[in-house]
């Protein structure tokens, strides 16, 4: 870009390079190259900078390592003509440091993939016993605020509620509505092929109260409520805001995770129900248009088809997913450490075990209700 | 008005054909009701470093990021080493910063990348060059700031508060550009990684003929390496000329500042 160099080698005391122009960063690959081109010889070098019309730090890193080069090889290399501004920034760098690396040295690429793969090992051993403990210092103020023995922040809890279940009144009523209506809509698509379409009410009531309207609505609250936690807590432990909490002598179970326990839980309960109505009614919408079912005759239906166990099972296993969201949340939340990038990592785990875990848990109800004679 | 007429040589400005690294005229600034900045002029000449004082909430951040376009101005101009600062021209933009490095009160590093790799990233976003060039410019440009040789493949949770500010500053210099804004350079700093800091700032500018637009309440800095001080209160620059000058110009706040115990302390330190 306007730099040049030319090499002179008259055999006399000493090699000749004369640069010229400005040597700015714009141009350093370019001049870096050049300067490299002739390998150190006897009898030493002369580097002419007195054409030089401007520098930077690029232009004297490119100098000193041309002379740091060949002083190395054993021959003396020196300035000429270099103004004293010039003269100034190429002492003030000295000798050129060797090219950083970029990332930590690994070492041996096989050594360093076991011991990543112990690493995870230890980690997940780690991470599950932070959860255990996490989980019994919550019981234990949870269990605490329950018989009195503790204040229970009201404030913080009707805040979360609004955040968590209020908020989320019209996501989920939508989400729901629209399961709803393709239940009943694939459902009487194969019932039609027995004859059997009047069965569709008992698909949707028994499908949606017992099982799909908790499960979308845990995964629903999973993603909005679950990874909020996660973020605002990894936040404020970033900056130092737990550490505060502690030092004002307040425990951040107490102030922040207990709160949004009991609201998840109490807005999962709210929801669930919410969400089972938002579903009956989307199935009931399309039995009325395509099946020809009155309104009337679809909730006689339902009163008819849907016992009371599921209903309260339903609402047995929406408060249980409720905790195990908010716990999730907040434990990751909590294990947030160093940087930016943390909070991200702990937001996605919060979420996806969160989830793993409701349903887990929704298999294990499944079972143990039906074991119990409730089909 | 009448402060002004008694003290032509603080006015924040100067002559209309000085050679100016920045310069702001008119500017207006706020947040909702609230105006911050009213019809502010400032001046900052090719190769000076100036200082920017005032107390907490009088704007001096926001004035920073106004002229370097992270806020937006309501009224005014502002132009850098002569373009038109408040384009939105995309190619203007691009071109202005390349002429700025910026250092934010914690370093603003990407905690994601390691230190080598946040001094590279200014060059892989403006130059292409070789690894191998980048890797060396990023090992001299950690050693001009005054870092560990093996502080490249850290990553910033891993540095001191002070080591953080030296990588920022690096990678503020990465680009070698001509002006360099610093938001409390010194801020946090012990005494003594202050002074050092300081020396660091001013060894810049004489090797490398920065202009550095700096806000810090730091009054040893101020007094050390300031070419000019501007006060900024009541949404205007109050009055700006070197230590001496505004000590003797006469507002309750300026008077305080520098009149107070710490201020007498600092200047009696420089003696």
């Amino acid at each position: 870009m306007g730099s040049n160099i030319i090499w002179h080698d008259e055999g006399g005391s000493a090699v000749r390079v004369a640069l010229s122009g400005p040597l700015t960063i714009d141009d350093v690959a370019h001049y870096s190259n050049a300067l490299a081109a002739q390998p150190p010889r006897a009898p030493g070098l002369a580097v002419d900078l007195s054409a030089v019309t401007a520098i930077d730090t690029a232009g004297a890193w490119a100098i000193n390592g041309l002379i740091d080069r060949w002083q190395t090889a054993g021959y003396p290399a020196y300035l000429e003509g270099a103004s004293p501004q010039i003269d100034r920034l190429i002492t003030a760098l000295a000798t050129p440091p060797a090219p950083v690396l970029r990332r930590p040295d690994t070492g041996n690429p096989l050594v360093h993939r076991v011991a990543r793969i112990g690493a995870s090992i230890i980690a997940l051993t780690n991470n599950t016993g932070g959860f255990l403990a996490f989980l019994g210092q919550t019981l234990v103020v949870l269990g605490a605020t329950l018989i009195g023995r503790r204040r229970l922040r009201w404030h913080a809890v009707v805040h979360q509620g609004e955040a968590i279940g209020v908020n989320a009144l019209g996501i989920i009523g939508m989400l729901l509505f629209l399961v709803g209506l393709v239940v009943a809509q694939q459902g009487a698509v194969q019932l039609r092929q027995f004859g059997a379409e009047v069965f569709t009410v008992n698909l949707i009531g028994r499908a949606t109260t017992r099982e799909l309207g908790i499960l979308l609505t845990a995964i629903m609250v999973a993603g909005r409520s679950g990874s909020a936690f996660a973020a605002q807590i990894g936040s404020m432990k970033l900056n130092q805001e737990i550490d505060a909490l502690r030092t004002i002598g307040l425990d951040p179970i107490a102030v922040l995770v207990v709160p949004r326990v009991i609201a998840c839980s109490l807005m999962m309960l709210g929801l669930a129900f919410y969400g089972g109505v938002c579903a009956l009614i989307g199935g009931g919408l399309f039995a009325w248009s395509e099946l020809a079912m009155p309104p009337g005759a679809y909730v006689t239906r339902l009163q008819e088809v849907i016992p009371m166990s599921d209903f309260v099972i339903g609402m047995i296993k929406a408060p249980v997913f409720g905790f195990i969201i908010a716990l999730m949340g907040c434990f990751h939340g909590l294990q947030v450490t160093g940087n930016a990038e943390s909070v991200g990592t702990r937001t996605t785990q919060a979420v996806v075990e969160a989830i793993f875990v409701v349903i887990v848990f929704d298999a294990f109800f499944a079972f143990f209700f039906s074991s119990l004679g409730y089909n | 008005m009448e402060r002004q007429h008694t003290s032509q040589s603080l006015a924040p400005t100067l002559d209309d054909d000085a050679d100016v690294a920045v310069r702001v005229r008119g500017l207006v600034t706020g947040f909702g009701d609230l105006v911050l900045h009213d019809q502010l002029d400032l001046d900052v000449a090719r190769g000076e470093i100036l200082g920017l004082v005032g107390g907490s909430g009088s704007g001096k951040s926001v004035l920073m990021r106004t002229i370097i376009g992270l806020n937006q101005a309501r009224a005014g101009s502002v132009s850098i080493m002569g373009h038109d600062a408040l384009s939105t021209d995309p190619d203007v933009r691009r071109d202005l910063r390349r002429q700025w490095g910026v250092l934010f009160q914690e370093g603003a590093l990407f905690s994601g990348l390691t230190v080598a790799e946040n001094i590279e990233v200014p060059m892989r976003e403006f130059l292409k060059l070789p690894d191998a060039v980048m890797d060396g410019l990023a090992a001299a440009r950690l050693r001009q700031v005054g870092l560990p040789d093996d502080s490249g493949p850290k990553f910033p949770s891993e540095l001191s508060g002070g080591m953080r500010k030296r990588a920022g500053l690096a990678r503020a210099l990465a680009l070698d550009p001509p002006l360099l804004f610093l938001d409390e350079p010194t801020a946090g700093l012990d005494p003594i990684s202050a002074a050092a800091f300081d020396g660091l700032i001013k060894l810049l500018k004489e090797t490398l003929g920065l202009t550095l637009f700096l806000i810090t309440h730091d009054l040893d800095t101020l007094i050390a390496i300031c070419d000019r001080v501007a006060v900024l209160g009541d949404g205007k620059v109050l009055a700006c000329g070197t230590v001496d000058q505004l000590r003797a110009f006469d507002h309750p706040w300026v008077q305080e500042y520098f009149g107070g115990q710490r201020g007498r302390a600092a200047s009696g330190n420089r003696a």
